[in-house]
């Protein structure tokens, strides 16, 4: 009996060590990348549920882990500089570019677009359906009609800011509410105060069930809403991981994935139509 | 009017029907919370019996210092946390920022003044009279501090669970130092304070309803064992 014992757990202990010689071969074999990226990216692709659609596609080919941190485009843009991130998925192209240029990052690429909407509530006092988005603007700003303002820095604020500016008009004065905070909670303080505002298509769609406030203007070429993605620099801090982030790079704009996002279809419309070069 | 019956409609609707992203958000909760309390418990016990008790020089100072510390607002120790723990911060290396590590890291700091502070409220009368008794008794100090900490359990149980339910309920520190990402650190606070942003009110519904629940589950526990004690004495909060 004892010596029976004694063979068991002898065969026991060989294949407890073969199958972990095994797990290390499979490991091995598969170039897989591995390691855990730090994706600083806007609230309207998290939101929208896109990411939740196409990253698992990426973990799977590379076996990265993603952690998705959504923030303002300012935020987002910050943490880049500050090494804090990996790898940027924002929307504010002149920003951007001036990261680049400042040396946080080594290139910025396209990636997909929508576009951004003003809705307000169906009353519409300033009477603006339909116009374009200068005339608009400018009527609300002469009806003095309440309208809030994202006012975090946000890729959707800078926007907001240059549509201001192209309608040359100073948003000033009681009317003009800025709340700080992000497209979600923008839209639903809009909403209480009938008051108008500007949002990417995706998050007012993501949240029309619950709204009166309708789309008033849209399909300006001026309310065009271009993505990127950036990765940080390596040189920041030791942690940034390189490897991972340029996979990420080469895999959101490869033709596999760029396809996964122009089919990603939510409240029955697309959300983003992929552009990368 | 509709939307918030729609709402408390669809969250029992979403309780009953055991989705395991919401339930794994919970148990995370539960984890997070529990283990800074845990943490707290530790150093906060021995701390607000030790400084209760004796009477030293700086004693009122120390008093103050306890309470302004056991009403931090949460953001400002997110802040803190994640100053220290960012990559470019001091403790950068270990790789905290945006894990369960770190929110209880933040919670811990958030609680430990809370339970100290109940504590050191509250263990001065009756402790010295524990403490004499032991004396006269001929215990030596390792049996009279067991001694105190049997005595106090009560004392003990109202500062653990007062704690756990600040650190339940608190928003603030994690959503700084975890960043609330799908599944690592999204904790019930912080969904429900995204999904309100998004105007997902069933869902915030639900996840308060399971909030509440786990706090009334707690505090029955407590009243069950305070009920049972016969020492006595009235604990004050602060």
């Amino acid at each position: 009996m004892k010596n029976i014992r004694k063979l068991s757990s002898l065969i026991l202990i060989v294949m407890l060590l073969l199958a972990v010689g095994c797990t290390q071969d499979t490991v091995e074999s598969e170039e897989q990348v591995g390691g855990e990226l730090i994706l600083a990216t806007t609230t309207s692709t998290e939101n929208s549920g896109l990411l939740d659609y196409i990253l698992p596609d990426f973990e799977e080919k590379t076996g990265v882990e993603i952690k998705v941190v959504a923030v303002g485009t300012g935020a987002a843009l910050q943490k880049g500089m500050d090494g804090e991130a990996d790898i940027l998925l924002v929307h504010a192209k002149d920003r951007e570019e001036t990261f680049v240029a400042e040396g946080h990052g080594p290139k910025r690429y396209d990636v997909m677009y929508n576009d951004f909407v003003i809705i307000g509530p169906e009353s519409d006092p300033a009477e603006v359906k339909g116009l374009n988005v200068v005339e608009a603007l400018t009527k609300i700003s002469e009806a003095r009609a309440a309208f809030v303002s994202r006012g975090d820095d946000s890729g959707t604020h800078t926007k907001e800011i240059s549509l201001w500016e192209a309608s040359e008009t100073a948003p000033e004065g009681d009317w003009y509410v800025e709340v700080g905070k992000g497209m979600g909670d923008t839209i639903t303080m809009a909403e209480e105060l009938e008051a108008y505002t500007i949002s990417d298509r995706a998050t007012y769609l993501s949240m029309k069930e619950n709204l009166e406030s309708i789309i008033l203007v849209e399909d300006d070429e001026i309310l065009f809403n271009q993505y990127g993605v950036i990765q940080v620099d390596p040189s920041k801090n030791d942690q940034i991981n390189a490897e991972a982030a340029e996979a990420f790079v080469n895999w959101i704009i490869s033709e596999e994935a760029q396809e996964l996002i122009g089919t990603y279809e939510a409240y029955g419309e697309v959300l983003f139509n992929p552009n990368a070069k | 009017m509709d939307y918030i019956i729609e709402g408390i409609i669809g969250a029992f609707k979403l309780i009953l029907s055991l989705d395991k992203e919401i339930y794994s958000i919970v148990l995370l909760s539960i984890y997070v919370s529990f283990a800074s309390t845990v943490i707290s418990s530790i150093v906060g016990v021995p701390l607000g019996l030790f400084t209760g008790i004796k009477e030293f020089k700086g004693k009122r100072l120390l008093s103050k210092i306890y309470f302004t510390f056991m009403g931090l607002p949460p953001v400002v120790v997110g802040l803190v946390t994640v100053l220290i723990i960012s990559r470019s911060g001091p403790l950068g290396s270990v790789r905290l920022i945006y894990t369960p590590t770190a929110m209880i890291i933040a919670q811990s700091l958030l609680v430990t003044p809370i339970v100290t502070g109940i504590i050191f409220t509250n263990s001065k009368d009756i402790g010295l009279e524990i403490i004499n008794i032991c004396k006269t008794l001929g215990a030596n100090k390792r049996h009279t501090f067991f001694k105190l900490i049997k005595e106090l359990k009560t004392l003990i149980l109202v500062a653990t669970v007062t704690g756990f339910g600040r650190a339940i309920s608190e928003v603030g520190a994690v959503m700084i130092v975890g960043g609330n990402i799908k599944g690592h650190t999204r904790v019930m606070t912080t969904f429900i304070a995204m999904s309100n942003s998004m105007g997902n009110y069933d869902t915030s519904i639900a996840m308060g309803i399971i909030l509440l629940t786990i706090s009334f589950v707690a505090n029955s526990f407590l009243y069950n064992r305070t009920m049972g004690d016969s020492n006595g004495y009235k604990i004050k909060k602060y």
